[in-house]
């Protein structure tokens, strides 16, 4: 029993979890802002596909993880860009377009990494972030244990949500970015740029979703394996959707999410003589739950999906 | 002075000619109403106007200077502001942030709210605009979202006004203190484009007027020189009659009641308290009330549109209390929706599928449930044709039609039917005179084909020209109730603002 309970709130569970949300967290502030313009973005899961392995493929060729982040960030940019053109400037479906292009960076992922590499299930090892401690705080005794000691990653990470909820709710260019998602005609009345905010948005959305993919393969592992982001853009969305469109709501949701998923990982270690399935069933329900919840009150930004055109 | 000339300007819609070769004078620091039928064409002129469409041929000269407008920022720069018909405001903002959208303090890098604060406070002063700068916009009335919609033209700096409309939504007190404020800033200098359907208005307003019709120029005139009957001639090329002709009725036995109904809008917190409305035969029962005052909760309950809290709605007898929406129309009720596009028609569809709305199913319009589409054709017509709708075709998308045609559309599906109680909400709100004589005469002469009619309506001239009796609802509660005749305006006016006192004591029903 003292073990369950161990579990559960012990430090090292939560830490994990730290390390679960990272990339989840950022691709859902990445929704957030893409959303909040008003462009659905279920393409999410393809771009986070696509740092990963930019990620590795940097460091592959140059030695250096931290150009491999760099070029994650560029090539996430580079897919929301398509994105972004797709449905703003053709105006695709959002999620029709969403859904194909996770598929293309399944697909492009998966035979890329055979052509330079000749392998089929992952990538050769190449050079990952290490971890970096906070010098102060990880003396600190609980605190410490939890956050002193992670990639650096996990702490840009807790830089850019915050950077990311001032962006949205204390900038004009947040306070233009909710106008556009929330009524594109009264922002166009306004003199605003509709579709240069989309594009930013988007873009935005995309480099982020691919520094969380860049996590996943050289802050947390040191390659690329296939489909490796394996649902995370799902959940990121619906860490958005629960985290009501606002990066700092993006990071508890996602942390809760990520928080069961270790704890459902630690109680299977545990075997305390309840089925491996039934706890693996744990985070799932339990996001469903929440969802349930948080979707009835939880409220979009008016004019996502829509399509919107000044009448020339 | 002439501050802005638009010339020679010309916008096609397809096949639709909505602005034909116009001129337009403004001159600086008049008060300018454009009035017209709907359709005639008044918001796209200004629209071109504010960059938000561009026209096919013509210029427009800004005091003197010929200027080209390809977008409403560019408008903005030039001092151009308007206030459209349906307002711009985001819903989830507060009013200070929808005032300072595209153009914020700044503190560094961020929005200095505290300015933004203080300057809208001031404008809000200055101009005596009163409105709560932290106040989010789905909180507030329609009275001060539009006054939002001014503050945030005045923030602009704007030296030329053109509002959309913008007593369509209004209370007779608000629309005074609308004029009030346009009077101030005519004194400021600033220059007006007033657009409106209601002659009483334009009168009172303006300084010059332009009237429009099928996209034409009729002409300018001056206000002084003219009258109501004038401006409705040329609006709509015959004469119009403003006041509609009504015979004694001859109510026959009652056919609608409602009986103790109670209702609550869990949103705005509204309750209905016990509403007792008696309807008979060839009778026209007016509620007066200024919109929010739980109208919407009751034309909604009487369609089973809204759950009720207790109480009865019976129809010939018949407890119909408990029957759904379909069921109560089967049984011969009609309903003309406040919300047009919410609730009346499905605006992407076209004419055709909006006319048989609600019928789909029946064997008239499907065999074995396929439409006939032929059936379905020649019966559009007929309605089109019976109703007056003005369309290129019966396959035309709602959309496209003017705010009165829309409006035929709803009135035509749902008078076709032979209908025995009728529930009119807000049937002539945004349409132009020679519509509203069309609908207050149909209504006329559905009364005196021996329906029972309850009227919902915020004109008080509607509701004194048509309704046989009136009842007065205010805050959920009627408070008042009486023959039509026994009511002044002003004293109407008053009940709907909430006075009882003084009024209620020679109304005695
Ligand atoms: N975006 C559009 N696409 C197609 N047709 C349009 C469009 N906007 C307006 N029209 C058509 O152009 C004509 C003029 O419309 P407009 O809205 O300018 O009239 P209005 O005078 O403002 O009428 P109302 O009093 O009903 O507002 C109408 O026939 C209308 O159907
Ligand atoms: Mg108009």
């Amino acid at each position: 029993m003292n073990d369950i309970i161990y579990v559960i709130f012990g430090i090292n569970t939560l830490a994990a979890a730290i390390r679960i949300t990272t990339p989840i967290a950022l691709a859902a502030m990445g929704g957030a802002f893409s959303e909040r313009s008003g462009i659905i973005n279920i393409g999410l899961e393809g771009m986070i596909l696509c740092g990963a392995f930019a990620a590795v493929l940097g460091s592959f060729y140059t030695g250096s993880p931290w150009l491999g982040v760099f070029l994650s960030l560029l090539l996430g940019g580079f897919i929301g860009a398509l994105f972004a053109c797709f449905t703003i400037k053709f105006k695709a479906d959002h999620v029709v377009t969403g859904v194909g292009l996770n598929i293309l960076a399944l697909g492009a992922t998966t035979y890329l990494m055979q052509v330079l590499w000749g392998c089929k299930g992952s990538s050769p090892n190449v050079k990952g972030l290490s971890e970096v401690s906070i010098p102060i705080i990880k003396d600190i005794p609980v605190i410490g244990k939890l956050l002193g000691t992670h990639s650096p990653l996990v702490y840009i990470m807790f830089l850019l949500v915050f950077a990311g909820w001032l962006l949205l709710f204390k900038t004009p260019l947040g306070l233009r970015i909710r106008i556009t998602g929330e009524h594109p005609e009264a922002a166009d009345t306004l003199g605003i740029n509709i579709k240069g905010i989309q594009y930013f948005s988007v873009i935005l959305s995309g480099c982020l979703a691919g520094l969380g993919g860049a996590y996943l393969s050289l802050g947390q592992l040191n390659w690329f394996s296939m489909n490796m982001s394996a649902g995370r853009g799902y959940m990121a969305l619906a860490a958005n959707i629960f985290g009501h469109w606002n990066p700092l709501g993006c990071l508890a949701a996602s942390f809760l999410f990520s928080y069961t998923d270790a704890l459902q990982m630690r109680l299977q270690s545990l075997n305390i003589g309840i089925a491996h399935e039934l706890i693996q069933m744990l985070p799932y329900i339990l996001t469903i739950i929440v969802l349930a919840g948080a979707v009835v009150r939880s409220r979009p930004p008016a004019a996502l999906g829509e399509h919107y055109e000044t009448n020339k | 002075m002439r501050v802005v000339e638009l010339k020679n300007i010309t916008k096609r819609f397809g096949n639709i000619v909505a602005n034909d070769a116009i001129d337009l004078d403004i001159n600086r620091g008049e008060i300018h109403c454009l009035l017209g039928e709907n359709g005639a064409g008044k918001t796209t002129l200004m629209k071109i106007f504010f960059g938000l469409y561009s026209c096919d041929t013509g210029s427009i000269f800004l005091n003197g200077k010929d200027v080209e407008v390809h977008n409403p920022g560019e408008a903005i720069k030039l001092g151009i502001g308007m206030i459209h018909q349906h307002f711009m405001l985001v819903d989830r903002l507060t009013v200070a942030e929808n005032i300072i959208a595209g153009q914020e303090p700044k503190k560094g890098i961020f929005i200095n709210f505290a300015r933004a604060k203080k300057d809208v406070e001031e404008l809000s002063r200055r101009y005596g605009l009163k409105v709560n700068a932290e106040r989010r916009i789905e909180y507030t009335s329609v009275g001060e979202q539009q006054r939002v919609e001014i503050l945030k033209n005045l923030y602009r700096q704007a030296d030329i006004l053109i509002l959309d409309e913008p007593t369509a939504v209004l209370t007779p007190q608000e629309v005074k203190d609308l004029f009030t404020v346009l009077r101030k800033l005519k004194k400021d200098g600033k220059t007006i484009i007033f657009i409106t359907h209601k002659l009483k208005e334009t009168m009172a307003i303006s300084d010059r007027i332009t009237v429009l019709r099928d996209g034409k120029k009729v002409g300018t005139v001056n206000t002084s020189a003219t009258s109501p009957n004038e401006l409705a001639r040329m609006m709509v090329g015959r004469e119009v009659v403003l006041r509609v002709y009504k015979k004694a009725g001859h109510p026959g036995q009652t056919i609608f009641q409602t009986q103790n109904l109670c209702a609550t809008n869990k949103r705005s917190h509204l309750h209905l308290k016990a509403i007792n409305i008696a309807i008979k035969r060839g009778e026209i029962v007016g509620i007066a009330g200024v919109e929010g005052n739980g109208q919407l909760e009751l034309e909604e309950a009487l369609m089973g549109l809204r759950e009720i809290d207790r109480g009865k709605i019976i129809v010939n007898d018949r407890d119909i209390t408990n029957y759904s929406t379909a069921k109560r129309r089967a049984l011969g009720m009609a309903h003309i929706p406040s919300s047009r596009l919410k609730r009346g028609l499905i605006k992407s569809f076209d004419l055709e599928k909006n006319i048989i709305l609600g019928s789909q199913w029946s064997s008239h319009f499907a065999d074995k449930g396929i439409l006939a589409q032929n059936r379905i054709k020649k019966y559009s017509r007929e309605v089109i044709d019976n109703f007056d709708i003005r369309c290129s075709d019966s396959k035309e998308i709602i959309s496209s039609l003017s705010g009165g045609n829309q409006q035929k559309v709803i009135i035509g599906r749902e008078l076709s039917g032979d209908p025995q109680v009728i529930i009119a909400a807000q049937p002539t709100r945004g349409l132009d005179v020679g519509a509203i004589e069309y609908i207050h005469n149909l209504l006329l002469k559905m009364r005196d084909e021996g329906k029972a009619i309850l009227l919902i309506s915020a004109e008080l001239d509607e509701l004194k020209s048509l309704s046989d009796r009136i009842m007065v609802l205010y805050e959920g509660e009627m408070i008042a109730e009486g023959d039509t005749n026994r009511f002044t305006e002003e004293e109407l006016g008053l009940l709907m603002a909430g006075h009882r006192e003084g009024v209620l004591t020679d109304v005695g029903a």
